[in-house]
């Protein structure tokens, strides 16, 4: 309207502009959350240290391609200092962003999410100091670890982007992944193979997939409900086939396969992440491989543009000739599939063998993680390595020597990895855009 | 080309929503298919779509038999649709909005230079100025219609049916869209034009069919008589002209003052209001859509949280008070999207009618409802608002919706009031019920009453309205007689004030600012 009201506009004249936005009221969510956090850093991280302690990083170890000795091998850092200068850094970004938001002057998102990534940084660091304080933290172990947590997170989280882009409640994920699991071990075990096993896990976990699609596509049930119930169903009969079969005669139906570690020359070398992106199973290359497709397909695709039109408005894809539930029960599938492969991470992938209930909440975590990144593969994959990395945080720390730490309950530790969901879940993201037509099901006029 | 439907029957049930329905629309002619809401007209053309399945009778396209099985095969015949609720995914870009379903691809990715083409080319084609990468929740409905346009266009559509195009619109973008209607017709595409508007089809149409309970009851030539259009389409006489007293107003009774309401983001969307309506007018409320008219009224109710200022009525101050003490102070209210924010779709009529009155006497006492008392008042309110029901213990889902809408104001109208606030009170209504409840509004006029109008019809306002105030980016622009130039009541919802706009009418200025106005919405 301006270019066509500017000449003769007394309206724009006479009656003054609408100012800048006032400040939404919640302004200060998240400066105040930070600056809490900081305040914790600041009070417990640095003070809590023994005097005089020291951290140890280990970066570089023996053999790694380091010419030069360009990554230092281990850097050893005074546990009470690092982490008050660490809280200071801290303290000044939440107070930075607290500022700006109150002049009503926000950042640019990528600013902003940028400032609160180093936040992030820095007060995970400042925690790595203090929890270790007087040990040595070896990060390549520990992202080793996070990677190992991480793939079966992943796998489920694409799963739920999957099916959830195309506007189906994916609560089966914990489903798909044990039946993933459990079908490894068994078609495995029987056919001798652990390559056999990658191939069954995917088709396991179908029968989950098939059933979730057949209830809430087909026959429209109450989405929710029909994962919870598929979730139980998939407990109590794995753990049926466990209890007797596998327990009689586990030489033949549950040995513990391993899918051989594939190791990328030269790469696999580099300190800290060589081992932890380039010496893996296959799939954690597939993994990274689904995230890179799918995003593509999903952004940059008919199939994609397609799927997401099913899943924020079916009846306009309809009116343009596209079968709404055909794309649901394809999703569905494919979906199910990818956390199939989740699941054999869980048994083939680590060299176990299956047990009872070994998803053990994974499928939740991994459906948590598909909020956080936003319905979107890479989103979904740095969710679960946020997750991954608390976890892996939880289980190094319990591991410490006694007396070496800052001796922190172990029931605390536990709770690590949840309370890092709840924050990032509630706080840092702040609101997702859910598939308009996410658990509606599709019914034509 | 040319599209014949010759003796279409669709039958749902024991219900014949169409009865031997014959039409013919011939190339380039812009045919009016005029009808009341619930008289088949929405089902013969989704039969054309292919979406239903005739069960009797046959389409011709250029002579030749047609027969769809979905909508895919009505496309790829060349038939276009513009459905009256937008077929557009809200977080799509406009060019993937009208590519979705026949994507141009490039190594098995999308081609959006492609699609962004094809929009440019057809959007300049008709001075539609779209922006191919404008995501389209963002656009206001106007341009979203247009994206609609597009998109048939674009699949090469030679007949294309509007259900209820200009229900959405403001005045300026009807005229707009009548511009288009007429330049798609000229280039020679036929056009099926279904409304139930009779300045619209009078304005723009070639031929008019008329439909009533699923049957054709005539054809009209766009000369025919307003009146007798609508009683053509109702059944029976109407008058359109409501012919009201002129109004006795008395004291004020609601004083606004520097009323503001702030969205979540901080924007004013209610700015420094000012109202006075005095006790036996009608003030009404004009303005496009989204204009601050929906949180003046909630504003008025208590429903907005953030309101400051004062609402003043007979000298109670209302800001700050919860809308159960405002409906008990005698404020009666029909809101604007009466599926959503009016009725609760499974209960009963009985039950809807006393929703606001529920616990006190003699409807409710304690934890306890009256049947009696609730059956009574019903059986009352059916009868005088001639709400056309089975029973007062249908749901109220069943029922029309111009039917539903009498209920709402049944509710709203049936207690002493000290003011009645009515938002779009006939949207969705057919031509013999607004009569109806028009009469109802000034009715409770003359008793004295206070009344708020708000609507986006411009038509509606006028003809309730003693005075008019005029809404625009939430402030009120300007307070003026019913008896205004319609055109200067058109440029003011379009953000001039009085004086301008006068000076524009009395210029000669007014027709010719309307086609400019492409861009609504862009802060001016």
């Amino acid at each position: 309207m301006s270019t066509a009201l500017a000449p003769d506009s007394p309206a724009a004249s006479t009656r003054e502009a609408p100012g800048r936005p006032e400040r939404p009221r919640s302004w200060w969510y998240l400066p105040a959350g930070l600056a809490a956090l900081a305040v914790i850093a600041l009070g417990v991280f640095a003070r809590g240290a023994a005097a005089g302690a020291t951290t140890t990083f280990r970066l570089a170890r023996e053999g790694d391609l380091n010419p030069g000795g360009i990554v230092p091998g281990d850097v050893a850092l005074p546990a009470g200092g690092t982490a008050l200068v660490l809280g200071l850094l801290c303290l000044a970004i939440a107070v930075v962003l607290g500022v700006l938001a109150a002049i009503s002057r926000p950042l640019a998102p990528r600013w902003r999410i940028t400032l609160v990534v180093v936040f992030g940084l820095a007060w995970v660091t400042a925690f790595l100091t203090w929890a270790f304080n007087g040990a040595r933290v070896d990060l390549g172990t520990l992202l080793q670890t996070m990677m190992v947590l991480a793939v079966p997170l992943a796998f489920g989280a694409l799963s739920g982007v999957l099916s959830e882009r195309a506007g189906v409640i994916n609560i089966a994920i914990e489903g798909q992944l044990l039946f993933g699991a459990f079908g490894a071990v068994l078609i495995g075990s029987m056919a001798g193979s652990a390559w056999v096993g990658l191939l069954a896990a995917p088709l396991m976990a179908l029968v989950i997939g098939a059933l979730l699609a057949l209830f809430a596509i087909g026959y429209q049930v109450q989405q929710i409900i029909v994962g919870v119930v598929l979730n139980v169903f998939a407990i109590g009969l794995t753990s049926f086939f466990f209890g007797s079969v596998m327990k009689q005669n586990p030489g033949l139906f549950n040995r513990p396969l391993r899918l051989p570690t594939l190791r990328i020359p030269v790469l696999a070398d580099l300190p800290v992440i060589g081992t932890v992106l380039f010496e893996q199973t296959i799939l954690v290359y597939l993994m990274f491989l689904i995230v890179v497709g799918l995003t593509i397909a999903l952004f940059r695709t008919r199939w994609g543009l397609r799927v997401r039109a099913v899943g924020e408005h079916p009846r306009a894809a309809d009116t343009v000739g596209i079968d709404v539930n055909r794309t649901r029960w394809t999703n569905v599938l494919l979906g199910a599939a990818v956390a199939g492969l989740g699941g054999a991470t869980l048994t083939i992938g680590t060299g176990v063998a299956f047990g009872e209930e070994m998803s053990s909440g994974k499928g939740y975590i991994a459906l948590a993680a598909m909020i956080l990144g936003r319905y979107h593969p890479v989103g979904a994959l740095l969710a679960a390595l946020v997750f991954a990395f608390a976890d892996a945080l939880q289980l190094n720390i319990g591991t410490l020597p006694a007396g070496a730490g800052a001796g922190i309950p172990s029931q605390f530790l536990l709770m690590l990895p949840y309370i890092v969901t709840l924050f990032a879940v509630a706080g840092v993201v702040g609101r997702v855009r859910v598939p308009a037509a996410d658990g509606v099901p599709y019914v034509k006029q | 080309m040319k599209l014949e439907l010759q003796g279409i029957t669709k039958v749902f049930g024991t219900f014949v929503a169409n009865d031997a329905i014959d039409l013919v629309v011939e190339p380039g002619e812009i045919h009016s298919l005029l009808g009341e809401n619930g008289a088949g007209k929405s089902t013969l053309m989704n039969v054309l779509y292919g979406l239903y399945r005739p069960d009797g009778g046959e389409i011709l396209l250029d002579d030749r038999p047609a027969h769809f099985s979905g909508p895919g095969d009505a496309m790829r015949a060349g038939i276009g649709m513009v459905h009256q609720h937008f077929m557009l995914v809200p977080p799509f870009t406009v060019a993937e909005n009208v590519m979705l379903g026949h994507e141009p691809t490039s190594k098995g990715l999308l081609d959006l230079a492609t699609a962004r083409r094809t929009v440019r080319e057809i959007s300049e084609r008709f001075g539609f100025d779209l922006e191919p990468d404008a995501v389209v929740e963002d656009l206001p409905v106007g341009a979203q219609q247009r994206v609609e346009i597009v998109k048939a266009l674009s699949r090469r559509a030679e007949v294309l049916v509007l259900d209820e195009p200009t229900a959405v619109l403001t005045p300026q973008e009807t005229d707009e869209l009548m511009g288009i209607m007429r330049q798609l017709r000229d280039e020679g595409t036929s056009i099926v034009f279904i409304t139930h508007k009779l300045r619209e089809v009078k304005a723009v149409a070639d031929r008019i069919t008329v439909i009533r309970r699923g049957k054709v009851v005539g054809t009209a030539d766009p000369t025919a008589d307003q009146t007798d259009l609508a009683s053509l389409m109702v059944g029976r006489a109407v008058s359109l002209d409501l012919d009201k007293a002129p109004a006795t107003p008395g004291e004020v009774a609601l004083e606004v003052r520097g009323l503001s309401v702030r969205d979540a983001a901080g924007t004013p969307v209610l700015d420094r209001v000012d109202l006075d309506v005095h006790e036996g007018e009608v003030l009404g409320v004009a303005g496009v859509q989204g204009n601050g008219q929906t949180e003046l009224t909630e504003a008025l109710l208590g429903l907005q949280s953030e309101a400051r200022g004062s609402i003043r009525l007979r000298g109670q101050e209302l800001v700050g008070r919860n809308t159960r003490q405002i409906l008990d102070a005698g404020v009666g209210f029909v809101p604007e999207d009466r599926t959503h924010d009016a009725l609760i779709a499974d209960f009963t009529v009985a039950e809807n009618l006393i929703l606001d009155q529920h616990h006190r006497p003699p409807f409710g006492s304690g934890l306890s409802l009256h049947p009696a008392a609730i059956r009574e008042r019903a059986t009352a309110e059916v009868a005088e608002f001639d709400v056309r029901t089975g029973s007062i213990e249908d749901h109220v889902s069943t029922l029309s919706g111009g039917n539903q809408q009498k209920v709402v104001m049944a509710r709203a109208l049936g207690r002493e009031l000290s003011l009645f606030i009515a938002s779009q009170p006939t949207r969705g209504v057919d031509v013999g019920s607004i009569e109806f409840l028009h009469r109802r509004i000034i009715a409770e006029r003359d008793k004295g009453t206070p009344v708020v109008i708000v609507s986006t019809e411009l038509d509606e306002v006028i003809q309730l309205s003693d005075r008019i105030a005029v809404m625009y980016r939430g402030a009120i622009l300007g307070i003026v007689p019913a008896t205004e130039d319609r055109d200067v009541l058109g440029l003011m919802m379009a953000g001039y004030t009085v004086e301008a706009a006068r000076e524009a009418v009395a210029a000669g200025r007014g027709r010719t600012a309307d086609s400019t106005l492409a861009h609504e919405g862009e802060p001016a």
